[in-house]
């Protein structure tokens, strides 16, 4: 057995705190762009049209059905024969969005079909727009709701963001494949790695139930257990 | 450049679709065996059980699949065995698949009420038999639903073991893309071939989850 070796790796800091900085940034923008979407098709399967209700189930299940690699491999590899040509950061953060957008879909539609008729009843006895009633009634006890489901859907696209790595987007994993064809410590590169996103993963999880309540949906939102 | 019609293309991912489906019952089957001896440690209640079931689910909960993979790939080949894609592939989904399954269980199991476990003692039944006749059969009617809900998430987890030289759908689609050049065509057949093993399987899940809800 080869004596393990993990002080070549950690020599390689600077790579690897620059992948994970660029991990986190992928993720933060995906995460406010894949919540919109998210919010948006989740409206659009409540309150839509028949034919935007069924364009946006479309969508939300063909996401969910099928691998994060393929949808990236397609937006990357794909996509530029329809003529758009994308960086691997741009094909990164556009799949990811895509992907987390069907899925919090699902999961904010949850919340909302969990609104109590008189509050919507209320809000437009008050003459609200539907509008209003959706973005000041609906929308934030909504979120409250499914927070923790949201936390963990956008904790899984972080870590799924690993395969990136794969059409050159330098984060995280592409670091350490970066330092394992340098001195061939696959094992400990790899291994440091998964140290670093076990650590991104809980750090973002306490975040991200931190931020929620005082930012998103407000600290009056009712908990209910 | 060679030329393949949309029908080659089609006949040779559907091919490739089977080893797609056989990695994805050896995970699932795997995963479902290690996640059953996690979780009856756990309701042993053996002293740090608990925790240290609860940190293998935090561990492969919290590190992406993808890195698994590469630990299992190249931490086997540092004791000098020489690893095929298939025994690195199958044994990280298996154990990527065991701490899912062990985390769902357990929330199924605890959804049990206590005065049920308490009755079971006071019958005097062995753990064993706690399980079999009070424990299981109310716990798997709860379980079926999202256990079958994962089996979607390890069928989309399958195409990560490509990037290990494992040969299944997504890298038989990258090989035929560098022989064709048309990756649009090819990633959109690919989609749609993991899109038919899955939808069926998500929209049974679905509707296991409705009749339970119905029933109660």
């Amino acid at each position: 057995m080869i004596q393990p070796d993990f002080a070549a790796v950690l020599a390689d800091w600077p790579l690897l705190l620059r992948g994970a900085a660029l991990t986190l940034a992928l993720t933060a923008v995906a995460t406010l762009l894949g919540l919109a979407l998210g919010i948006a098709c989740a409206r659009a399967r409540t309150h839509g049209a028949a034919p935007v209700r069924a364009l946006a189930a479309a969508y939300v299940e063909l996401i969910r059905n099928t691998p994060f690699i393929v949808q990236l491999f397609f937006v990357f590899f794909g996509l530029p024969s329809l003529g758009v040509r994308l960086s691997s950061e741009a094909a990164s953060v556009i799949a990811m969005t895509l992907n987390l957008g069907a899925y919090a879909a699902e999961i904010v539609r949850a919340g909302i079909e969990a609104t109590p008729r008189g509050q919507l009843e209320a809000g437009r006895s008050l003459a609200m727009t539907e509008r209003q009633v959706f973005l000041k009634v609906v929308l934030p006890p909504a979120l409250g709701r499914v927070w923790p489901a949201l936390v963990s859907q956008i904790v899984i696209v972080m870590l799924g963001s690993a395969v990136c790595g794969q059409i050159a987007a330098q984060e995280l994993s592409y670091a350490a494949n970066l330092i394992m064809s340098r001195n061939f410590r696959s094992f400990e590169a790899n291994l440091v790695a998964a140290g670093l996103y076990l650590a991104m993963a809980m750090l973002l999880r306490q975040f991200l139930g931190w931020i929620g309540p005082r930012w998103l949906f407000g600290r009056a939102a009712p908990s209910r257990s | 450049m060679v030329e393949f019609s949309v029908w080659q293309i089609l006949g040779n991912l559907l091919l490739a679709a089977r080893w797609t489906v056989a990695l994805s019952l050896i995970a699932f089957a795997g995963g479902g065996t290690v996640g059953l001896a996690l979780l009856a440690a756990r309701l042993r209640g053996w002293p740090g059980a608990g925790a240290a079931v609860a940190a293998y689910v935090q561990v492969f909960q919290g590190t992406p699949l993808l890195i698994q993979l590469f630990l299992a790939y190249f931490g086997l080949g540092l004791f000098g065995i020489d690893v095929s894609p298939w025994i690195a592939a199958g044994g990280a989904l298996t154990l990527y698949a065991s701490a899912y399954l062990a985390e769902i269980w357990r929330g199924c199991v605890d959804a049990i009420p206590r005065g049920q476990w308490e009755a079971a003692d006071s019958l005097a039944l062995s753990f064993g038999e706690k399980l079999r006749h009070v424990v299981a059969p109310q716990a798997l009617r709860i379980a079926v639903a999202p256990t079958v809900g994962f089996l979607v998430q390890v069928i989309k987890g399958t195409a990560l073991a490509s990037i290990i030289g494992f040969v299944e759908l997504t890298k038989t689609g990258t090989m035929i893309t560098n022989a064709t050049f048309r990756p649009f065509a090819v990633y959109a057949c690919v989609a749609l071939m993991y899109f038919a093993l899955c939808w069926p399987v998500s929209a049974f899940s679905k509707r296991l989850e409705r009749k339970m809800r119905r029933d109660r």
